[in-house]
């Protein structure tokens, strides 16, 4: 089973070199301490930011120096800044080659919720919703079951949804999972020590096995 | 072409209630602090704001907030601020959540000269409900009509007395969209210099958008998310 940082790491893997990239906030963050070094990638930060650095040295943040999540970070050399229009511009074009984000909920048909639980949580979409009606390489990262133990790779999603027929790969403490356009959750691989029953039990909705399932490398 | 006006207060001296708003900035970033200090002071009421945060609880719009001066708030994230909350939990306050670029993109139609643009964000979600949906391409998208607002009040580093406009790092954010689509734009800077002191190679908001500006002060800019690392 991986943890927060093991689940970041394995989606490191999935970019590639010359890839703009945009992190979620919480899991997809921390995928940026595992970009393998020389991999040139350059992260886009909704607000306004591409090229965005680490955290500041202590003493030198700078308020007018924020991530989408309000974290005080630092810029590399070639970052660019503009304002949030154009943000979601390069967004919907399709310039951003990776959006890796968090999830509540996600259904065999790829779709994802993430934003609102009626009656007990609302705090908005955010960039969210933009992000996944344009991107077209959608990474979810997120554990494979709620704190209530219930799945959350499903048939159907039951929160109010984020955005349809979207996500394409999903990473969990579990597993790597491919969502299928033609439905259904492909399991590709299982984390160190997990096994296809735990997987199953895990996974309400179409769970889709073939072969040999090799364990995650990591 | 002398926009200067000498304080917050008198920048917003005609803002009254019932009115509608943009106010600049991301999370506690690009804040206009001093305009947003002299709403509180007027008291006028019964605001729509459009910002993409509501501040928290001490800060940026929660002040408002806290004094019931907001009726609407339109905005795309509202975490982190507890009396935003109970306000909304209670049906004191109204929001409308819509997603982030749709409302940057609402406010650079505004001053584009654009009434309406064509998105795919919130295809398939309830903020798709009521609204036109036209296929382009084989895609969806929803019509999301130019935000029309009273004033637009945003935070720029550098302006001069003609309303030309630099913003430093990211709090350029929404500020920059916003400063474009007030029918009125209030700026406050840091920094307010004469004309020709600021190269117009590097201007962000031409002034003909900006029709008042003046120097703030006492800036707290204030961090929601201190992150650092240590030196090794």
């Amino acid at each position: 089973m991986l943890d927060k940082d093991g689940i970041a790491k394995r989606i490191a893997k999935e970019i590639k070199d010359g890839y703009y990239v945009n992190l979620g906030i919480g899991i997809p963050t921390l995928v940026a301490n595992y970009i393998p070094a020389g991999m040139d990638v350059v992260l886009q930060s909704e607000n306004g930011l591409l090229g965005m650095g680490p955290f500041p040295y202590e003493g030198e943040e700078d308020p007018d120096f924020i991530n989408a999540g309000k974290q005080t970070i630092t810029m590399l050399p070639g970052a660019a800044i503009f304002d949030s229009a154009m943000s979601f511009g390069m967004i919907r074009a399709k310039k951003v080659n990776l959006t890796i984000l968090g999830a509540m909920e996600v259904s065999e048909n790829g779709d994802i919720a993430s934003w609102k639980i009626p009656g007990k949580m609302v705090k908005g979409m955010g960039g969210a919703m933009d992000l996944v009606a344009s991107a077209e390489n959608i990474i979810v990262a997120m554990q494979h079951v709620n704190k209530a133990g219930e799945s959350k790779l499903l048939t159907r999603c039951k929160l109010p949804l984020t955005g349809i027929n979207c996500v394409k790969k999903i990473v969990t403490e579990l597993a790597v999972l491919d969502v299928l356009p033609e439905g259904g959750f492909k399991l590709l691989e299982r984390a160190p020590g997990v096994t296809i029953e735990q997987i199953k039990n895990a996974t309400e909705g179409k769970l889709i096995i073939e072969g040999e399932v090799p364990e995650m490398v990591i | 072409m002398n926009k200067t006006v000498s304080s917050a207060d008198e920048a917003i001296r005609d803002i009254r209630d019932g009115m509608t708003l943009m106010l600049g900035g991301f999370g506690m970033s690009g804040l206009p602090e001093n305009c947003i200090a002299a709403l509180v002071r007027k008291g006028v009421k019964d605001l729509t704001c459009i910002s993409n945060n509501a501040g928290v609880d001490d800060f940026g719009i929660g002040l408002m907030l806290k004094q019931r001066q907001v009726k609407k708030m339109i905005s795309s994230y509202v975490g982190e601020n507890a009396e935003f909350e109970r306000q909304l939990l209670s049906g004191e306050l109204e929001v409308e959540l819509i997603p982030q670029g749709t409302l940057a993109t609402r406010c650079m139609a505004a001053g584009y000269g654009m009434p309406a643009i064509f998105t795919p964000a919130g295809i398939g979600t309830e903020v798709a409900v009521g609204k036109e949906v036209r296929n382009f391409n084989g895609k969806d998208y929803l019509m999301e009509l130019a935000f029309e607002a009273h004033f637009a009040i945003v935070k720029a580093w550098k302006g001069d007395t003609m309303g030309n406009l630099i913003y430093r790092g990211t709090s350029r954010n929404f500020n920059a969209v916003m400063a474009m689509a007030g029918n009125v734009t209030i700026a406050e800077v840091e920094e307010l210099v004469e004309p020709g002191e600021l190269d117009p190679n590097f201007i962000h908001t031409p002034g003909i958008y900006v029709h008042r500006i003046f120097q703030g002060k006492d800036y707290e800019k204030r961090i929601e998310q201190r992150t650092v690392r240590k030196k090794v």
